[in-house]
């Protein structure tokens, strides 16, 4: 398990959506790495971020109206992928990282069979024959447990279910077997009995292909089975990072408390209410100078207005951006302990 | 790390009211939409050079000197000069005259066209949505009878039949089937709203029809609708023109940018402003109203609001 | 999917007989004798024998009768204007001129169109886009006589390099050609680009990008077949487009085609003529609907293998 080599390194990554009413600032100076063969998790509200970072990645952003701000730096394997010409990055993109999106219904192209979808990218980067690329093809059908793979190989996707999508769309993305899988929201379109056949499917493939994954959601159920580390994002930062053990037990920022208090508990006794969270996410047209959760913190201070919090490091894995962690403030308990009482 | 003072680590926590406000106020749709109209720049001048030539085509022959159908027989094909600034035909008529009370013809027909047929279709394909079953199935079937016939064709036949050419009969033979094709879009665009999962909670809720019909299919509807207007009044204006050409159109002494055109064209080396006049306004009304419902489209398009 | 075909061919077939039916009627109650016009300063027993030869003296509805069953072998009835002369034969002389520099026009009109459509849609915001919507504007704000008139005062007049009208060779075709291309363009252009841009905003293209493909693979094997799909619809229209807009072509550039006599026997009071053509141009219209429609479905899958819309 101590498989510790980095395969991603992002730092300092801000991206801006250019609309008609100014510039969006989705993520803002965002750092992390991944690990070889690691499951790493973004959480956070919608419109946090979690998208946003995760096709940056990929550099799948067009220019001009998504821009990839020129200090942000991402490596894998020691590469700079914002050096990367097109020819490097069409390399990279299916091959060595690729991306499974949300809705598995509009993900896949209507008027081209399955097998072809899944034949294109082993044709394009293992430089595979026809003959070659569709025996591959019916492997990866079986490989992501597609019943009778022969006869679906040849379908088309509106024959399929969507959990059967889903599936398609994982076997595209794991046919060149990429050392990184980015899954954005994958089961969020799906039902909850089909969201649990897909994550096995991924945490057993993940075992099999050493592929680290990056997963985007805003399950905290689906982290805590499934993910080894975890970063909280909110309004396009990462306020907390963590194992996910470090993250469900010892939780510092009243963000991430507030997430999971909003989790409902099966196995409380005496039912409480769900905490919900008031009030919605700043602005992200807004610059932003403090904390940007001071607005909607039920343990917010003065300086919390005023600046934004360093990330204190708790311990190797474990950091938090919150003022609650200077030694002048206040100690508090945590009203998700509290609750867990 | 610099020094802080104390006093500022004392928790205030939430101000009742900072978690509530929304960020950016809620801005209601229509007032959005004339906000992301009056971005595109070139939507604004289409429309602003549209109204001036609705104003002129209203005032214009008010105030003009002269009569469109007086013929002056001393001043027959003059240039454009200071007397008459658009020139005189071979009878002698103030051109610019005739030109806007042309202009009032044409884009009578082309706005009266266009509400006239989406006027029907809205109810026609509206009611067979509705109803749907047998009923939606007969009505379409009328639908794709009339459609079969090439829409040229049918407004030919029709002002022969009508005999008599003026601005009703023109709009009768020019909408008789002209309202077909907005049926069949208002009808899919009605079960498409029918099905979207807002529609179904309201009637989970127990809202009446009436009120889904008003609250949820009209405002859904009502911005594609305008878009679609926009974009066939230049068709019932060419169509017009083409009636012209053909001599079925408007009867002298009566006339419209498309008969002003078609009797000018076959002289046109010879008095090209005659020509050139009437084309202008045609050219300009056409681009005004394509300009105008793309900027329209872009803005009433709900599904590119962001 | 044979099942669909057949269902279109019986409503293509009812349609028909409806169509028919209504233009009968229609121009059998334009006010007026048929006759009128040249009758009248015919004798009597002249007059009567005209009625008889066409028919006119029976009741409305046995004179349809007698025009269903005509249609069925393909006889169209006889020009009242032009004694002796089948309206069939007038149809099956002009329609292949028509159709001879229409088609030319429609292929070359229609492929342009789609070209410059994907050129504009993949430039958008840039130059070419502003130069294909320049052109495609051009081509829907101007009425097509005027069109004409500067096409052949330029060419033909100013510059003297083609014939301005006439009909014979090949170099009276360039002009006619151009012109009702031009609509095909402008028309194509418009809506290509359009549905090229919804599709290059579908979720399916991020996928094939995302793959590693390049550019040009992404729109070749993705974007392309999707884009163009909904053009087939039109492509009906489009045909008999260039029959009706062949009204006022052939009558400026006197070519002797379909359009030209059906303009001149409505001028006429042609009636025969003038049902015969109108629905001649129905036939067209619906055999090519039933036509696209098939051919639709043959290239979607959607549509192809649930066989059903």
């Amino acid at each position: 398990m101590e498989n510790k080599e980095k395969i991603l390194e992002v730092e300092n990554l801000c991206v801006s959506f250019h609309t008609y009413a100014g510039e969006v600032k989705a993520v803002r100076n965002v750092n992390f790495h991944v690990n070889r063969g690691e499951t790493l998790a973004f959480v956070g509200e919608s419109g946090c971020g979690k998208t946003a970072t995760s096709k940056a990645i990929m550099r799948l952003w067009n220019p001009p109206f998504v821009e990839i701000k020129d200090c942000s730096s991402m490596k894998y394997n020691g590469e700079e992928i914002m050096d990367m010409d097109k020819k490097r990055l069409q390399a990279l993109r299916g091959n060595e990282i690729s991306m499974i999106f949300q809705d598995p219904m509009t993900s896949l192209n209507p008027t081209m069979t399955v097998g072809k979808q899944i034949m294109e990218g082993l044709m394009l980067h293992r430089h595979l024959n026809k003959e070659e690329a569709r025996k591959e093809a019916l492997n990866m059908l079986r490989m992501v447990k597609i019943p009778d793979p022969e006869k679906n190989l040849d379908a088309y996707p509106h024959q399929l279910s969507g959990g059967m999508r889903q599936r398609v769309m994982i076997a595209i993305a794991l046919a060149c077997e990429p050392s990184i899988l980015i899954a954005d929201e994958p089961t969020t379109a799906l039902d909850v009995t089909i969201q649990a056949q897909i994550l096995d499917l991924l945490s057993n493939l993940k075992k099999e292909m050493n592929t680290a994954i990056i997963l985007v959601t805003h399950d905290l159920g689906v982290i805590a089975n499934f993910a080894d580390r975890v970063q909280v994002m909110y309004a396009g930062q990462i306020v907390e990072r963590g194992t996910t053990q470090e993250i469900f037990t010892e939780a510092k920022h009243p963000y991430t408390w507030a997430l999971l208090s909003s989790v409902p508990a099966l196995a409380k006794e005496n039912k409480q209410e769900l905490y919900a969270l008031k009030g919605t996410p700043p602005d992200l047209l807004l610059p932003l100078n403090h904390c940007p959760f001071a607005a909607r913190c039920e343990y917010c201070m003065q300086i919390c207005k005023e600046q934004n919090p360093m990330e204190t490091e708790l311990t190797g894995t474990h950091k938090v951006s919150c003022w609650l962690q200077h030694p002048d403030a206040p100690k508090v308990e945590s009203f998700y302990d509290r609750r867990k009482k | 790390m610099q020094t802080i003072p104390k006093d500022k680590f004392t928790i205030v926590g939430v101000e009742p009211d900072s978690a509530d406000i929304i960020a950016r106020p809620p801005i209601n749709y229509w007032k959005d939409a004339w906000r992301r109209f009056k971005q595109n720049k070139i939507a604004v001048i289409a429309l602003i050079v549209l109204l001036l030539l609705v104003f002129m085509c209203i005032f214009a022959p008010i105030f003009s000197p002269y009569e469109y159908e007086t013929i002056d027989k001393e001043a027959r094909n003059v240039g454009p000069c200071a007397a008459h600034w658009f020139g005189t035909d071979k009878l002698g008529r103030d051109m610019f005259t005739r030109v806007w009370i042309g202009g009032r013809v044409s884009i009578i027909i082309g706005i009266a066209g266009a509400l006239i047929s989406m006027t029907v279709g809205c109810i026609y394909g509206g009611i067979a949505a509705y109803f749907g079953g047998i009923v939606d199935n007969i009505m379409m079937r009328i639908v794709e009878v009339l459609i079969a016939v090439p829409y040229l064709i049918v407004v030919i036949l029709m002002s022969v039949v009508l005999e008599d050419s003026n601005i009703g009969t023109l709009l009768l033979a020019m909408t008789i089937t002209g309202w077909c094709g907005t049926a069949r879009f208002v009808r899919s665009e009605m079960l498409r709203i029918k099905n979207e999962e807002y529609t179904l909670a309201a009637q989970l809720l127990g809202v009446s029809p009436w009120k889904i019909v008003t609250r949820h299919f009209i405002p859904n509807t009502m911005g594609i609708i305008i878009v679609n207007i926009t974009f066939s009044i230049p068709g019932y204006i060419f169509s017009e023109a083409f009636l012209s050409y053909m001599g079925l159109g408007i009867q002298p002494p009566g006339t419209s940018w498309g008969a002003l055109a078609s009797a000018a064209q076959s002289q046109f080396t010879f008095y090209p402003y005659l020509l050139f006049f009437p084309v202008l306004m045609i050219a300009l009304t056409m681009l005004c109203f394509t300009l105008i419902g793309d900027g329209l489209r872009d803005a009433l398009d709900p599904k590119a609001r962001k | 999917m044979g099942k669909y075909i057949i269902k279109r061919t019986f409503f293509a077939f009812l349609t028909l007989i409806a169509v028919v039916t209504i233009t009968f009627f229609l121009m059998r109650s334009i006010p007026g004798d048929p006759l009128a016009g040249m009758a009248r300063a015919l004798p009597e027993e002249t007059k009567q024998a005209f009625y008889a030869k066409y028919g006119l003296d029976k009741p409305l509805f046995e004179q349809y009768l007698i025009y269903m069953k005509g249609l069925f072998h393909g006889d169209l009835g006889e020009s009242i204007r032009y004694a002796g002369r089948p309206v069939m034969k007038t149809i099956a002389e002009t329609s292949p001129i028509s159709g001879l520099y229409g088609g030319i026009a429609l292929v070359l009109g229609t492929l342009t169109g789609v070209i410059l459509g994907i050129v504009a849609a993949l430039n958008k915001n840039r130059w070419p886009d502003y130069i294909v919507m320049f052109i495609a504007i051009l081509g829907t704000t101007l009425p097509v006589f005027v069109l004409i008139s500067l096409a052949q005062w330029v060419f033909g007049v100013k510059l003297g390099w083609l014939p301005p009208s006439g009909w014979g060779e090949l170099k009276h075709m360039i002009l006619p050609i151009a012109v009702s291309a031009f609509g095909s363009v402008a028309t194509y252009a418009r809506y290509v680009k359009a549905s090229m841009l919804d599709t290059l905003d579908q979720d399916y293209v991020l996928t094939a990008k995302a793959k590693g493909l390049s550019d040009f693979q992404v729109i070749t094997r993705h974007v392309l077949r999707n884009s163009l799909m909904p053009s087939v619809t039109i492509f009906a229209g489009s045909v008999v487009g260039v029959f009706t807009g062949a009204f006022v072509t052939e009558r400026m550039f006197a070519i002797p085609g379909i359009g030209f006599y059906y303009i001149s026997s409505i001028n006429n009071n042609d009636y025969t003529m003038v049902l015969g053509t109108t629905v001649f141009y129905a036939v067209l219209f619906i055999v090519m609907q039933l036509v696209l429609d098939i051919v639709y479905t043959l290239i979607d899958p959607r549509i192809r293998v649930s066989g059903k819309k």
